[in-house]
C-alpha cells in the first residue's frame, strides 16, 4: 500500500512542479492556470468519489475515551478535528502547493495565487466533512457518480460544457482572493453539521458501534482439485477477499493493468527511453504480485503462531502464495491482450514482463518476505495504512524493477530490442525451471527465521 | 510423555523460567498454576516450539521438540486468540484445521456433533466471522479445534477464562472425559484454583519461573493452594 501512497505523492509532486510548463508548451495561447481551473470541478467530484470508497470517519478511536472525564462534545471535536489532518487531505496538496509556487515564480499575483491555494485547501476540508455526511448513503454516491459521468459525457458530445463555469468560478477567486472565504465558510458549516449529527450519538449502540458484517461463504470446493495445497489456497482467497487491505491490493492490481496507457502511447519513451516501457510492461501484469508478495508472510501474522504449531509443511504454505501470484499474473496477462492495439512489440514486452513476474519476481518476493518483521493487523485498514512497511519494501524494488530494466536496456543498446526481451524472459524461464531448487532455499530460510518471525508478529503496535 | 530437563529461558539478564526436571506421564491431567509472569505461557510456548529454551530440552513422546516436528501430528493446542483465524467463520476454521489434521469434511461434521451442547447454538451456522464472536465463544471454538484429529497431547492455556458459568461446567466435564481412559495427556493452566483442582490430578505451582509446589490432587489441595496464594 505504501507503494501506492508513494506513487501518488511522487506523481502529484511532479505534475505540480512540471505541470505549468507542460501546459504552456502544449497550449501556448492559453493560460495554464485557467486550464487547470476549468478542470477543477472534475478533480473535486473525483476526490469525493474516491473518498466515498476509501475514507471513513474513525469514530471507533474514541471508544476507549468514553469513560474518561472528557466531555462528549470534546470527543466529537477531537475525532472530527483529527480527520482534518488525514492523509486524504494532504495527497492533493502535493499538487496544489508546488503548482502555486511555480505560479508565483512565473509572475502571477501573490495574493491571487495564495487566495486560490487557500480556497483549494478549504474546499478539500469541505469535501472531507461532506464525505462523512453522505458516506452512509448509497443514493448520494450514485447521484454524484451519475452527475460526474453525465458531465463528462455532455462535454464530450458538446451538449453542455461545465469546464467554462468551473473556470469562471476559480478565475474569480484568483482575481478576487476574498472569495476564498466562501469555501472556508462552507467547510465550517459542514463541520458543524457533522458535529450536531454526532454529538448526541456518542453511545456504543449508536455512532460508536462496530458494525458486524454477515459472513458470506463462497463455494471454493473447486480448489480441492489442486491437491494438498488446497486448504491453504482456500484460506488465502478468503484472506484476500474478507479483509479490506488485501481486497484493496487485489482490486488495485486491475487498475495497474491500465498503467501502460500512460507510457505506451508516448513517443518520448518509445524513441529515447525504451527501458521505461519495460517498467510499465512489468507493472501491467505485476500489480498483484508486487503488492501481495511483498507482505508474505506478514499477511498471516495474526495467526502465525497457530500455523507454526500445526502439522503442516511450510512448503505448502509458500506454494499457495506462489500459486496465487502466478494465477493472478496469468489472468492479468490475458486481460492485457487489448494492448495489441499499440503493436506487437508492446505486447511482446508485456509478455516478457509477465514471464519475468511469474518466474523471477514471485520467487524473489517470497524470499524477500522472510526479512519482513512487521506485524499487519488485517482488521485495521484503509488506503493510507502503511503498517508492515519498512525500508526493505523500498530496497526490494531495485532487483524487481530496476534490474530487468537495466538488463533490457543493455541488450537493447548493444544487440537489439528482441534480444532485450529474450534476456528478460529467459531470466523468468530460469526461475520457473529451477523453481523447486529456489523453493527449497526459501523454505529453509523461513524455517530458520521462524522464531524471529513469531516474536516480531507478536508485537502489537 | 513429556519430559523437560534443565530448561531455562532468559531475556537478557532476566530469567523468566527455570525448571530442573519435570516429567508428565502419559494420560495424566496436569495443571499449571501461578500468578501473572510466573512462566506458564512461556512453558507452553516452549512445548510447542514457538520460543526456544535458553538451555535444556523438552521431549514430547521422546521427540525433542525443537529438533523434529513429528510431535505436531499428535499434539493439539490452544494458547490464545492468535490461534484463531479471524476472517474465517467457525465452520471454515474447523474444516481448515481438520484438513491439516487429516480429517475430511464429513469427519469434521461428525466430530463437531458431540459439541452441540458446549456450543449452545452460538458457534455453528451463525454467519459470523470468528473475529466478530465474543471472547468466550472464540475460546470455545479454539478449544474444540485443539482436540481435533485425536491428539494424544492437548495443551490449553487458561481454558476457563471468559467462559460463562454453564460452559465452564460443561468444559470441566468434557476435559474429565477426555482423560478418562488415560490415552490423552492434558496440560492446562489456570488462574482459577477451583476449576484446576477439579479437573487435574496433579498440580504444579510456578512462581517467577520456578517450580515451587508439585502436588497430587487430594481433597486438601484446594485449601493448600488457597493458603499459598493468600500471602
Amino acid at each position: 500500500m505504501a507503494f501506492f501512497a508513494l506513487y501518488f505523492i511522487i506523481s502529484f509532486l511532479s505534475i505540480g512542479i512540471g505541470g505549468y510548463y507542460l501546459l504552456k508548451k502544449e497550449y501556448p495561447e492559453q493560460d495554464p492556470l485557467q486550464i487547470v481551473n476549468s478542470f477543477l470541478v472534475f478533480a473535486i467530484l473525483g476526490d469525493l468519489i474516491f473518498r466515498y470508497l476509501m475514507q471513513k470517519l474513525p469514530i471507533m478511536n474514541i471508544k476507549p475515551m468514553l469513560i474518561l472525564p472528557i466531555k462528549k462534545s470534546s470527543l466529537v471535536h477531537f475525532v472530527l478535528g483529527k480527520s482534518a489532518f488525514s492523509f486524504f487531505n494532504f495527497m492533493s496538496l502535493f499538487f496544489y502547493i508546488p503548482f502555486s509556487v511555480v505560479l508565483i515564480k512565473e509572475g502571477y499575483s501573490v495574493q491571487g495565487v495564495l487566495g486560490w491555494l487557500f480556497a483549494m485547501i478549504f474546499i478539500i476540508q469541505a469535501i472531507n466533512f461532506l464525505n462523512f455526511l453522505i458516506n452512509k448513503n448509497n443514493v448520494a454516491f450514485w447521484i454524484i457518480a451519475v452527475v460526474t459521468v453525465g458531465l463528462i459525457a455532455m462535454q464530450n458530445f458538446e451538449i453542455f460544457d461545465i469546464t467554462i463555469y468551473s473556470q469562471q468560478i476559480f478565475d474569480a477567486i484568483v482575481n478576487n482572493p476574498v472569495i476564498a472565504l466562501i469555501p472556508l465558510a462552507l467547510a465550517v458549516i459542514l463541520y458543524y453539521l457533522n458535529f450536531n449529527l454526532l454529538k448526541d450519538k456518542v453511545y456504543l449502540d449508536d455512532a460508536v458501534s462496530q458494525k458486524v458484517k454477515e459472513a458470506k461463504s463462497a463455494d471454493l470446493s473447486w480448489a480441492d482439485r489442486l491437491g494438498d495445497v488446497a486448504p491453504f489456497i482456500k484460506n488465502d482467497i478468503r484472506l484476500i477477499w474478507r479483509n479490506k487491505r488485501t481486497k484493496t491490493v487485489f482490486l488495485m492490481s486491475f487498475l495497474f493493468l491500465f498503467y501502460g496507457l500512460i507510457f505506451f502511447d508516448n513517443p518520448i519513451y518509445r524513441e529515447k527511453m525504451p527501458g521505461f516501457l519495460l517498467f510499465a510492461a512489468l507493472f501491467v501484469t505485476g500489480g498483484f504480485t508486487l503488492n501481495y508478495g511483498q507482505f508474505v508472510p506478514a499477511w498471516d501474522s495474526s495467526h502465525y503462531k497457530m500455523l507454526m504449531s500445526q502439522n503442516i509443511r511450510y512448503r505448502k504454505f509458500l506454494e499457495s502464495k506462489w500459486f496465487l501470484m502466478v494465477a493472478m499474473t496469468t489472468i492479468l496477462y490475458f486481460l492485457s491482450i487489448p494492448y495489441l492495439y499499440y503493436g506487437m512489440d508492446i505486447f511482446l514486452m508485456i509478455t516478457a514482463g509477465a514471464i519475468f513476474n511469474i518466474g523471477f519476481n514471485s520467487l524473489f518476493l517470497l524470499y524477500a518476505g522472510s526479512f519482513n518483521r512487521k506485524r499487519i493487523d488485517l482488521e485495521k485498514s484503509g488506503f493510507s495504512n502503511m503498517q508492515g512497511t519498512s525500508a526493505t519494501q523500498f530496497l526490494i524494488i531495485i532487483p524487481l524493477m530496476v534490474f530487468p530494466m537495466l538488463l533490457y536496456w543493455l541488450f537493447n543498446k548493444f544487440v537489439d530490442a528482441n534480444a532485450g526481451l529474450i534476456a528478460v524472459a529467459a531470466l523468468g524461464v530460469i526461475g520457473l525451471l529451477f523453481k523447486n531448487y529456489f523453493m527449497n532455499l526459501i523454505e529453509k530460510k523461513y524455517i530458520k527465521d521462524k522464531y524471529a518471525a513469531i516474536h516480531a508478529f507478536d508485537q502489537k503496535s | 510423555m513429556i519430559t523437560s530437563k534443565n530448561i531455562s529461558k532468559k531475556y537478557g539478564q532476566a530469567e523468566v523460567l527455570n525448571i530442573d526436571s519435570l516429567d508428565i506421564p502419559k494420560g495424566e491431567s496436569f495443571g499449571l498454576v501461578g500468578n501473572n509472569g510466573a512462566g506458564k505461557t512461556t512453558y507452553f510456548n516452549m512445548l510447542l516450539d514457538l520460543i526456544r529454551p535458553t538451555t535444556g530440552q523438552i521431549k514430547n513422546n521422546n521427540i525433542v521438540v525443537n529438533e523434529s516436528e513429528d510431535w505436531k501430528s499428535f499434539t493439539g493446542s490452544f494458547i490464545d486468540e492468535s490461534f484463531l483465524i479471524g476472517y474465517l467463520t467457525p465452520e471454515e476454521y474447523f474444516y481448515f484445521i481438520g484438513d491439516l489434521r487429516g480429517m475430511n469434511t464429513a469427519d469434521v461434521d461428525t466430530y463437531l456433533e458431540q459439541f452441540d451442547e458446549l456450543f449452545n447454538d452460538e458457534i455453528i451456522g451463525k454467519k459470523k466471522y470468528l473475529r466478530d464472536l465474543s471472547k468466550g465463544n472464540q475460546k470455545k471454538a479454539g478449544i474444540v479445534a485443539a482436540m481435533m484429529g485425536n491428539p494424544s497431547v492437548v495443551i490449553l492455556d487458561e481454558p476457563f477464562a471468559n467462559l460463562d458459568p454453564t460452559t465452564q461446567i460443561r468444559l470441566k466435564q468434557l476435559l474429565k472425559t477426555l482423560t478418562e481412559d488415560r490415552d490423552v495427556t492434558l496440560l492446562v493452566s489456570s488462574h482459577d484454583l477451583n476449576h484446576v483442582t477439579e479437573v487435574c490430578e496433579r498440580i504444579v505451582v510456578l512462581d517467577k519461573g520456578l517450580v515451587v509446589k508439585d502436588i497430587q490432587t487430594s481433597s486438601k489441595t484446594l485449601e493448600e493452594l488457597e493458603s499459598y496464594f493468600a500471602i
